[in-house]
């Protein structure tokens, strides 16, 4: 009997968290996201009231509907808000990728004693504030920063460049920040591989580079797959590296959310875009659950 | 050697005793080092074609080395190394008409077993329907023919072992390096694939190198083998001449099991010559000797199969010593006495068990004889 109250506590201590951290800030959430703007504290109406028993449940119930998320269809700003998250976060990824493979080869080919150090070397931004890195990154893409300084000095550029508040700055933000995500698993890809492959590729007729089409590459899918969700799915909800590198017209899910909260006020259509942002994100998490599953029946 | 003579050369297959045939693969003075460790010190060595050559050694004395040198993984530091009529020192592993059964295996994981064996054969783009033929064949070979949809992990030890070997059999190599391709098999597996591996051999008629650290494994496979010690080459001959006649104290240890007994060459003859190793011992006889002279130091070495072991003094022997059974290690078919002499030395000599247990003749503490011809054993430095 006490063992399996144990156990119960043992699985169930987990839910419980998730429930009080996800599900009931997500119920509430989606309660605001049905409501309608109110200028009041909060500002949203309906509000729960038990006060009025029975008849006020069913009013309020009754009071909540999905005007917001109509409104999120009919008004450009959303759509294109969305589309031009999920652009900015695939494109990022693509430049991740081809960042990060050439480095975790690297890191994977090197001596094997410098390994920890250069592993040690990809984790150790994460010992600063992230806010604090993207804020650096303004003193280097300013028009009087430290990159076009150096171009200047060097003479690639007469005229300084006009980096910060664009695109161009939220992408180099987003790949800076999330370079390690992509890093790793490509790294623990390629490390463990077996290096005895490559010469049994080779002795089969492959020169080293076909070797790596037809071996390296294939093998180390896993980890390009892992890599590529963990930098796709934080960078389409990013607010702060678009809020402080991107310029006006950058449109980001997370930027709009955040001006519809606290510019407008409108709490109810920004917990709607929230809702659907969530949403959004479920289908790449899933798809991402699911091929880490095969990924570990695959080493078994 | 002397035993050569007494085989005929016309029926067996002997070209390295034929001073015509050209070597397919020519170690010459060849010396591997990595950094300031010398890992193959001046090695030269002919192979020939159709040849099934062992390389047999303790772990680390170099085997997996030459393979390497052979495959293209390793250049030489120095010497050169020749197939056929060319230098391969500087040519890349993807271009010598050589392939290699690596001793991981090394199969593709994310291929099936099709797709690994066609795996060179793509690259040396075949036809595809050349190349389909050859699968099958190489399927059929292998016995793998209801497995060629199956991924590697999907298969016993035994099945990858050959697959591994169909692929390296695949594109006809010249030459064939198998790196202890039996190692991860159980011992029975290990036994019936050397006699596929004889079988396979024999009817590409293709040139084989086999790595191996077991002796037995060489001796049953190879048409001759090179025993290894650290970097060197002890001896190369054919199973027999290794094991009849080995030359050095070394490789009579390495294969299989042997007595050696130290002392002084005297009383050379016509017949012979005579090792005193013990005082108050009859000296003992060795015929064929002629290149040793008295007043040497020297080793007598006889293997235990050939001392034989018996309750009353044998009449009309070459050698007899006495000496007490010290302990019987009975494996079955075979029974091994450990008997020991006047000096203290436990000699070895090995009966086969044609009574069952309990009517064995001898039993511990008995006093035996034991007994040998002059031609039995070897003379060693
Ligand atoms: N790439 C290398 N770098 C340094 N030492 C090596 C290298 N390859 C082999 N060796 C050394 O050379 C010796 C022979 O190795 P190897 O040919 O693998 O032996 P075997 O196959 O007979 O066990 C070993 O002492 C090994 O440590
Ligand atoms: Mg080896």
């Amino acid at each position: 009997m006490d063992r399996k109250l144990g156990r119960f506590l043992l699985i169930g201590i987990p839910y419980f968290w998730l429930f009080l951290l996800f599900l009931v800030p997500f119920g509430i959430v989606l309660k605001i996201s049905l409501s309608d703007v109110a200028v009041a504290i909060p500002p949203y109406t309906p509000t729960f009231d038990l006060d009025n028993g029975w008849e006020g449940i069913k009013a309020f119930v009754g009071n909540l509907d999905f005007e917001n998320y109509v409104w999120l269809t009919e008004d450009d700003l959303y759509w294109s808000s969305y589309l031009s998250s999920l652009k900015i976060a695939f494109v990022s990824t693509v430049l991740s990728l081809l960042i990060g493979y050439p480095l975790a080869y690297s890191m994977a080919k090197a001596p094997s004693e410098w390994r920890p150090t250069l592993l040690m070397l990809i984790i150790l931004p994460f010992w600063t504030s992230f806010l604090i890195r993207v804020y650096a990154w303004i003193g280097i893409l300013k028009t009087e920063g430290l990159l076009n300084q150096l171009l200047m000095f060097v003479g690639v550029v007469d005229d300084p460049l006009h980096i910060l508040n664009t695109d161009t700055a939220v992408y180099i933000g987003i790949v800076y920040s999330y370079l390690p995500f992509m890093v790793l698993p490509l790294y623990s890809a390629l490390e463990k591989m077996d290096g005895s492959l490559l010469e049994a590729a080779q002795d089969l007729g492959c020169t080293a580079i076909s070797a790596f089409w037809k071996v390296t590459l294939p093998l180390s899918i896993p980890g390009i797959i892992a890599g590529s969700f963990l930098v796709f799915i934080p960078a389409i909800g990013e607010f702060v590296i678009p809020d402080l590198l991107g310029g006006s017209d950058t449109k980001m899910i997370g930027k709009t959310l955040w001006v519809e909260f606290f510019s407008n006020r409108d709490w109810p259509v920004a917990s709607a875009v929230a809702v659907l942002l969530l949403l959004l994100l479920i289908v790449p998490i899933v798809l991402f659950q699911k091929q880490q599953e095969r990924a570990q029946e695959a080493e078994q | 050697m002397n035993t050569s003579s007494a085989k005929k050369p016309s029926a067996r297959f002997a070209p390295w005793d034929n001073p015509d045939e050209k070597p397919l693969v020519r170690f010459k003075n060849v010396t591997k080092r990595f950094g300031s460790f010398t890992a193959i010190d001046d090695i030269s060595l002919d192979i020939y074609e159709r040849e099934f050559f062992a390389l047999l050694g303790p772990s680390g004395c170099g085997k997996t080395t030459m393979m390497r040198m052979l495959a293209g993984f390793e250049t030489p530091s120095e010497g050169i190394i020749s197939l056929g009529d060319d230098d391969i020192g500087a040519v890349p592993p993807y271009k010598r008409p050589v392939n290699m059964m690596f001793q991981s295996y090394a199969l593709f994981p994310h291929m099936t077993v099709e797709a690994n064996i066609a795996f060179g054969l793509k690259q040396d783009k075949w036809p595809k329907n050349l190349i389909a033929e050859r699968v099958e064949e190489m399927l059929s070979l292998v016995q793998l023919r209801k497995f060629a949809k199956r991924k590697p992990h999907q298969l016993s030890g035994g099945q990858r072992q050959r697959v591994a070997l169909a692929r390296s059999l695949a594109k006809k190599p010249k030459l064939l390096l198998l790196d202890e391709p039996l190692g991860a098999l159980d011992k029975k597996l290990r036994e019936q694939t050397q006699f596929e591996l004889m079988d396979i051999q024999e009817k590409l008629g293709m040139t084989f190198v086999i790595v191996t650290h077991d002796q037995e494994e060489a001796m049953t496979v190879a048409s001759r083998i090179a025993v290894m010690d650290d970097g060197k080459i002890m001896q190369v001959a054919t199973p027999e001449v290794i094991y009849e006649y080995p030359n050095s104290r070394y490789v009579a240890d390495f294969i299989g099991d042997v007595n050696i007994i130290e002392g002084r060459l005297d009383h050379k003859t016509e017949e012979g010559i005579q090792l005193a190793w013990a005082e108050g011992e009859p000296e003992i006889k060795i015929a064929n000797n002629a290149s040793r002279s008295e007043n040497e130091n020297a080793c007598f070495a006889i293997r235990p199969e050939k001392v034989h072991v018996t309750r009353d003094e044998p009449q009309g022997v070459d050698n007899k010593i006495k000496g007490q059974i010290d302990d019987i290690a009975y494996v079955g078919n075979l029974s091994t006495y450990h008997v020991r002499l006047s000096n203290g030395m436990i000699f070895k000599a090995q009966e086969s068990n044609i009574r069952r247990l309990a009517n064995r003749e001898f039993t511990w503490e008995d006093h035996v004889w034991l007994s040998w011809r002059s031609t039995a054993g070897v003379l060693l430095d």
